[in-house]
């Protein structure tokens, strides 16, 4: 993290955000009843998710590694990744509530993926609530870090496990078919993995410009 | 083990010597209920299930959120000290979620008998109904026992429980009101297998949760 230049990585995230937007709009996509064109959001509604649960994985990682070794970088690692993904999962509410409007005809139909999205995302703001409330820099970061584990804990059963059990409006649950169907007749499989890819890279270079800015912070607020 | 239960016994005894939570909540209780009476006997018209339902799960959610936020916040520094040095965290956690599962059930259940005795009972399947009010006060109790925790450590605690508690409720009672309304209705038990095994699962995920994360919490 000390090497602030521009690195592969970085260099490969513009690459792979530009390839994503121009074959997103350009390239081929299977030709589906109701859906038709709209379907060139899946390219940016589904790495949106992925980045999200990429990144509260992250951060669940660093606040385990907080409580193990009480080092402040692993909280400070631990919020700000929680904090880019809850954005990234804004993001992701959004593309989807734009593509429903197309496909489904409201803008947050009755849902339970959704239903439970939004409150896995209430969960999280819940944690930045907490962090707020408490001053002390010690017991922030140990009680957050454990609320952090138990959202985490709480998330990934509520977005992932529940709504396959029920009928929902999302492929991949209750009755629907899986997204497989759309990617062997026409190659969706062309721009939708670089996507993915692109943008937990993007969120990843986000996170590290985040957490240097409080790194900054910090040290400023200790000069006065 | 035999911590575990003197530490329960301990629970029960201070809150019937005190009696602060279980007065405060039936008085709750019970003028919620002759409010919805005195409300439903003044339309003359029979109360739909779908809004008994509503009523019933925003009384029991406030009466429990209010009985079980008591539990870590309004001790006192002293207590705090001597818990630390004569149980382990886990059996602490553990005594207070079976306390206040407890607890919430026979607030549950008294709100039920309350709400059956003023406005008419529709439930057709009461055992199922039961059933699901002891699933739900132990999923309460859990995260709201976890969160007291989390809330009494820092200021504004009252604010901050029911903010952090929030969402994991909500999640709690959508699936509490799915089976109520299966019951509400009268068909089938197997068609609300699901959502029994998933509030079981979740009030397992819960309690783990609670019971591993507590520690961290407890030492300061």
């Amino acid at each position: 993290m000390q090497n602030y230049r521009l690195q592969w990585w970085k260099i490969l995230t513009i690459v792979l955000l530009y390839y994503t937007v121009v074959g997103g709009i350009l390239f081929p996509v299977p030709r589906l009843p109701i859906m038709n064109e709209t379907i060139r959001l899946n390219y940016f509604h589904v790495p949106m998710w992925f980045t999200m649960m990429f990144l509260f994985s992250f951060s669940a990682w660093f606040s385990i590694k907080y409580l193990r070794s009480q080092e402040i970088k692993h909280d400070d690692f631990a919020f700000e990744s929680a904090k880019v993904g809850f954005f990234f999962g804004i993001m992701g509410l959004l593309t989807g509530m734009l593509w429903g409007n197309y496909t489904w005809g409201t803008f947050w139909p009755k849902d339970v993926k959704l239903n439970n999205t939004a409150i896995g995302l209430l969960i999280y703001s819940a944690y930045f609530v907490l962090r707020g409330s408490l001053e002390d820099e010690t017991q922030r970061g140990r009680l957050s870090a454990v609320y952090n584990i138990f959202a985490y804990a709480a998330f990934i059963p509520l977005i992932y496990i529940l709504p396959r059990m029920t009928n929902s409006l999302h492929p991949g649950s209750g009755n629907n078919p899986t997204f497989r169907l759309f990617d062997t007749a026409h190659n969706m499989k062309l721009v939708i993995y670089t996507a993915i890819i692109a943008f937990i890279l993007l969120g990843y270079w986000l996170t590290t410009i985040s957490i240097r800015l409080r790194v900054l912070n910090k040290s400023n607020d200790e000069k006065f | 083990m035999n911590i575990l239960l003197h530490l329960i016994q301990k629970e029960f005894k201070l809150e019937l010597r005190r009696k602060a939570v279980i007065s405060g909540i039936t008085l709750y209780l019970i003028s919620l209920a002759f409010i919805c009476y005195i409300t439903f006997s003044l339309d003359h018209h029979s109360i739909s299930p779908a809004t008994w339902s509503v009523l019933f799960w925003l009384v029991i959610l406030f009466s429990v959120v209010n009985s079980v936020a008591k539990s870590f916040i309004g001790e006192r520094r002293g207590v705090f000290i001597y818990y630390y040095s004569v149980a382990s965290p886990q059996a602490i956690i553990l005594s207070k979620i079976i306390y206040n599962t407890a607890l919430s059930f026979l607030l549950s259940l008294t709100g039920y008998f309350l709400f059956s005795v003023f406005i008419e009972n529709p439930v057709d399947d009461k055992l199922l109904f039961v059933l699901t009010l002891f699933l739900t006060s132990f999923g309460f109790s859990s995260c709201l026992t976890f969160v007291s925790g989390i809330a009494s450590k820092a200021s504004n605690s009252n604010v901050l429980m029911a903010v952090l508690s929030f969402p994991v409720l909500i999640g709690i009672l959508l699936l509490a009101i799915k089976i109520t309304k299966n019951a509400l209705d009268g068909i089938e038990r197997a068609a609300s297998t699901d959502e029994i095994l998933n509030l079981l699962a979740i009030n397992c995920i819960l309690s783990a949760l609670a019971y591993l994360l507590f520690p961290y919490i407890w030492r300061s």
